[in-house]
């Protein structure tokens, strides 16, 4: 199993570079907000044939569904390939865009579709059209930053010698991109896309049906269809939902990714041995088909053909001593001046203007609830599955199970147990700050069990004779042996799980059941209401406040953690 | 057609990398070269002596700081057409087929589909490789995977095949295999290749394969000697005029550097702290010497005697070698290593008598060894942080060779008990920690 590594592509502790890009970042949504609100008015009336909850519609609006994933996935994968591929190969972009990735990983997903949405309807006004891209926009968003950190990183450890051979053999650098930094980065960019996908159907929910101030939007799709049934309180449908969802994801699985999976493990270049080959009868039947040769012949071909008509320059490339040019420096250097100058005005103009001091505070009390509640839900999560994780890791047998369970509950969207929810509390006069706060890790303590199973299955088997041999058990076995063992991989999981739960925040503090409705303090549902209402500035409030606390967390908390557990227990 | 241009010419080239302090990194002094047609030379030295960084730069993968590299008269500015490179690692790609992987430096030339595959296919014919077109690298032995990178490099009809290390990451037996069909090769001209530069540390090779060899020093990489062999090939490894080259070459390699005599005789305190430690492991001092101390060496070894005894390359056993030198329990001179009184003592003594003797020894002819000592005695906690002594090193080396000098007194000190360090938070100690 893959393991997603966090931060290997950023040592320092934070840099002006990453102060840089939070004020771009925010201040570009600030701007979007603050010009979505004028845009606002004339887009509230917009009519779409109504949705039915009769199960009868259900396989078109997962087809619908399926096109919108695709075509966020065929998104992310241009942005991966362009935005990735420039942030490595320029030494002066990459200082801010990598860092610009890393803030845009923390914007929750639903800051992106509020703010959004305007604009994307106004590209088409009246027309379902808009909504489309506003819906397939917010699962790019989904989808698209963890793509590009891996290739990126990739691209920044291709081995020197293969390097070193396609500029000896004189590939120009279009066809060593598409021959040598493309196929070196697939295996890590397809797992990473697997990835994405559960982040897309978690947001299933609020990416087709949208609401923001005045403007209701439900996209024909199963997202929509669970809104519905929700609003309706209908339980039958809901049931439906979750059946379809398990057919929809079970089909991408097998005609998708496994394939994709078994295809890419030629491209690994370390070859350990006694690694199982991943196999897939559709990539055999694939390979088989006459009409999927032909295409692969084809695709082969246009790349070779692409890279005869691009010319190369005959000049060592590798040299990194190549002297900056003066007047490019001082471009990117008022370029980027002019970013953040704009980034700030913008920043200024809708936070602090339109924003009492109050409730600046009262969002930072809010964000620290969130936070408090994220950290003793990865507590918690932890306990429960670290030791499942460890004794399933141990078992290739029970893994082999494990782990497409696990990989659908990861893609389980939290819309989906409000009715639980809702009810439980009502029923017993719950206290919603508590018993809301599951939801939050519902589809993100996943990441915890992936990892230590991961974690538990490479611990080497000589080191678990030497412990069974010297009688090693119990309570000593597991601080011993088994926790270190897995240290590094359960912080890469926490640290997955604790950026998603701060993204599931949105859906989860606020529950809704038919029109019962149950909320708990915190940032989440404060950005939640802010939406709801059509508030902008509110909503850039929010999301840049939630921002900065998981910037902030990660670079104090979870990279320190991750480099320590990574020099002192990673096994070699 | 007699050809009076040199294939290749170097002359005076240097090189030298920017350190982050903004002084320089000087690999590469005063190289000068020629290599004309129908000839193999060889470069010849350990690791760090630069070889691979001149092969790169006639390969055009990096420019010269300094000096003009000529091929067939023209300056090389970027990999030149006529040149090609075969890989220590291979450097196949996995992704690629053996027919694909051959075929890459024809596509990237943009000839003919049809003659990239007649040419690939009569390159994998003329390597071995029949029969393996569809293959793909993983699928490969080692030595299979080097036939393919010498398929690659030989489709493109290079004039100059560049080597480096070509067999140093295989096993004995492939490597010989793949040499001698490689020489069988090229004594019947049936490559299209007409001289060959051979990167290598094996001093066997380079006499079994070269018709000149330039023996490379380091620090700064520079060549100390040029040796040409005039045996007839094929040649064979137990000839004594070949066994007698080879002494040679480890007499010229072992040769002490001049101009620096004072470096064994005199020690003042603070002077050369500065002069980076090879990462050597008391465990193999200690086997050094036992070996050299027992029959049949009897305290006096012929180094490609015990060379071929050990099963070491020379790039594993010259710094062993050197540094019981350095420590003064052995003699290196004329390819003999001859163990001193004290090297002889350490031989036969029992762990305690081996420590005490090492510890004397560490700390007087090592001048870091001595200095974080004296450090950590004078201060009253008897701790200081590694940075210190990182900091200091660096005004003479660069940060990971810092890094790895201090790692490799640690060691012997750790073997030694003179001082021990605390990993957790980079701290050198006097005390062991509990």
């Amino acid at each position: 199993m893959n393991r997603f590594e966090p931060f290997v592509f950023l040592r320092d502790l934070a840099s002006r570079w990453d102060v840089l890009a939070f004020i771009v970042v925010i201040g570009l949504i600030a701007f979007l907000g603050e010009t979505s609100r004028g845009l606002f008015a004339p887009l509230s009336a917009l009519d779409i044939t109504p949705l039915s909850l009769d199960p009868i519609h259900l396989p078109e609006y997962a087809a619908r569904t399926t096109f919108r994933m695709l075509a966020g996935l065929a998104l992310s994968l241009v942005f991966t390939l362009t935005y990735a591929t420039w942030a490595a190969k320029s030494e002066r972009a990459g200082k801010l865009l990598v860092p610009i990735l890393d803030i845009l990983q923390s914007v929750p997903i639903l800051g992106f579709i509020s703010i959004t949405v305007v604009f994307f309807m106004s590209l088409a006004p009246g027309r379902v059209l808009g909504a489309e891209f506003a819906a397939i926009f917010a699962i790019f968003t989904s989808q698209a930053w963890n793509m590009a950190f891996s290739f990126y990183q990739s691209l920044r450890t291709v081995p020197l010698e293969l390097m070193e051979a396609a500029e000896s053999f004189r590939l120009s650098p279009w066809m060593r991109f598409w021959q040598l930094e493309v196929p070196f980065g697939m295996p890590a960019l397809i797992w990473n896309m697997m990835m994405s996908m559960s982040g897309g159907w978690f947001f299933v929910v609020a990416s087709e049906s949208i609401s923001v101030g005045h403007t209701t939007v439900a996209l024909p799709g199963v997202g929509s269809y669970i809104a519905l049934a929700i609003a309706q309180k209908n339980l039958h449908a809901i049931g439906w939902a979750i059946g379809t969802m398990l057919v929809v994801i079970l089909l991408y699985d097998q005609l998708l990714f496994r394939p994709l999976v078994a295809w890419v493990d030629r491209f690994r270049v370390e070859q350990e041995p006694g690694v199982v080959v991943p196999s897939s009868w559709a990539l055999t039947m694939m390979r088989r088909s006459r009409l999927i040769q032909a295409a692969t012949v084809a695709f082969h071909s246009i790349v070779l053909w692409t890279s005869r008509a691009v010319k190369r320059t005959d000049k060592p490339t590798l040299d990194a001593a190549a002297s900056p040019r003066r007047s490019h420096d001082l471009l990117w250097v008022l370029l980027i001046v002019a970013a953040v100058v704009l980034g700030l005005w913008h920043i200024v103009a809708v936070l602090i203007k339109n924003t009492p001091l109050v409730e600046a505070l009262q969002v930072c009390g809010l964000a620290t609830l969130t936070m408090l509640r994220v950290f003793i839900l990865i507590a918690l999560a932890s306990l429960v599955w670290v030791p499942i994780g460890v004794w399933v890791g141990m078992r290739p047998r029970a893994a082999q199970i494990v782990q497409p369970i696990a990989q659908f509950m990861a893609a389980f969207p939290a819309n989906l147990l409000f009715p639980i929810a809702v009810y439980g509390i009502v029923t017993w006069k719950l206290n919603p700050d508590i018993y809301l706060s599951p939801l939050m890790i519902l589809g993100t303590q996943w990441y915890i069990l992936f990892n230590v199973i991961a974690g538990a299955s490479a611990i080497p088997a000589e080191m678990r004779y030497v412990a069974a041999n010297f009688r090693v058990t119990g309570w000593l076995w597991w601080r011993k042996v088994a926790l270190p063992a897995i240290l590094p991989f359960y912080v890469t999981g926490a640290i997955t799980a604790s950026g998603g739960s701060w993204n599931a925040a949105i859906v989860a503090e606020l529950a809704t059941w038919g029109d019962t409705q149950v909320q708990a303090r915190g940032l989440g549902s404060y950005i939640a209401e802010a939406t709801t209402a059509g508030d902008f500035h509110r909503i850039v409030l929010g999301i840049g406040t939630m921002s900065l606390f998981v910037v902030v967390i990660n670079r104090l908390f979870w990279r320190p953690l991750y480099y320590y557990a990574e020099r002192k227990y990673r096994l070699t | 057609m007699m050809n009076n241009t040199p294939l290749l010419q170097c002359n005076d080239v240097r090189k030298a990398f920017p350190k982050p302090d903004g002084a320089e990194l000087l690999v590469l002094e005063g190289m000068n070269l020629e290599l004309r047609e129908g000839q193999i030379v060889g470069l010849l030295g350990r690791s760090g002596s630069g070889k691979s960084t001149l092969l790169r730069l006639i390969a055009g993968l990096s420019e010269p700081s300094a000096g003009h590299l000529r091929y067939l008269g023209q300056p090389i500015s970027g990999p030149a057409p006529g040149i090609a490179m075969v890989f220590q690692s291979f450097a196949l790609f996995p992704w690629l087929s053996v027919f694909e992987n051959v075929a890459l430096g024809l596509e990237a030339q943009r000839l003919p589909r049809a003659d990239i595959r007649k040419r690939s296919l009569a390159a994998i014919d003329l390597i071995g490789l029949d029969g393996f077109e569809s293959a793909y690298p993983r699928e490969l032995s080692g030595g299979m995977r080097q036939r393919v990178g010498f398929a690659r490099a030989l489709v493109v009809h290079p004039n100059i095949l560049l080597m480096d290390e070509p067999f140093s990451a295989l096993d004995v037996l492939t490597a010989e295999t793949l040499r001698t069909d490689f020489l069988d090769l090229w004594a019947e001209g049936r490559m299209p290749i007409k001289g060959v530069i051979l990167v290598t540390h094996n001093i066997e090779e380079a006499v079994l394969m070269c018709d000149r060899i330039l023996v490379f020093g380091s620090n700064p990489g520079r060549i100390l000697s040029e040796i040409k062999v005039s045996l007839p090939q094929p040649r064979n490894r137990l000839d004594p005029s070949f066994r007698e080259l080879v002494e040679r070459i480890y007499v010229e390699m072992t040769a002490r550097p001049q101009g620096n005599p004072s470096a064994r005789h005199e020690r003042f305190p603070g002077l050369g702290i500065g002069s980076q430690l090879p990462q050597v492991s008391s465990n193999l001092l200690a086997g050094l010497m036992e070996t050299v101390a027992a029959a049949p060496f009897n305290g006096n070894a012929d180094l490609p005697d015990i060379a071929s005894d050990l099963q070491m390359e020379i790039d594993e056993l010259f710094p062993v070698a050197e540094t019981l030198q350095m420590l003064r329990f052995a003699e290196l001179e004329g390819g003999d290593l001859k163990l001193t009184e004290e090297g002889l003592a350490f031989a036969h003594a029992d762990i305690d008598e081996r420590k005490r003797i090492f510890l004397r020894h560490l700390l007087t002819y090592v001048p870091l060894a001595a200095h974080i000592r004296r450090v950590l005695d004078e201060r009253a906690s008897h701790s200081a942080r590694k940075s210190r002594f990182i900091d200091e090193l660096e005004d003479f080396m660069s940060e990971e060779a810092a890094d790895q000098t201090l790692r490799a007194v640690l060691r012997w000190a750790r073997y030694a008990e003179a001082f021990a360090y605390d990993d957790e938070n980079a701290m050198f100690s006097l005390e062991n920690p509990t």
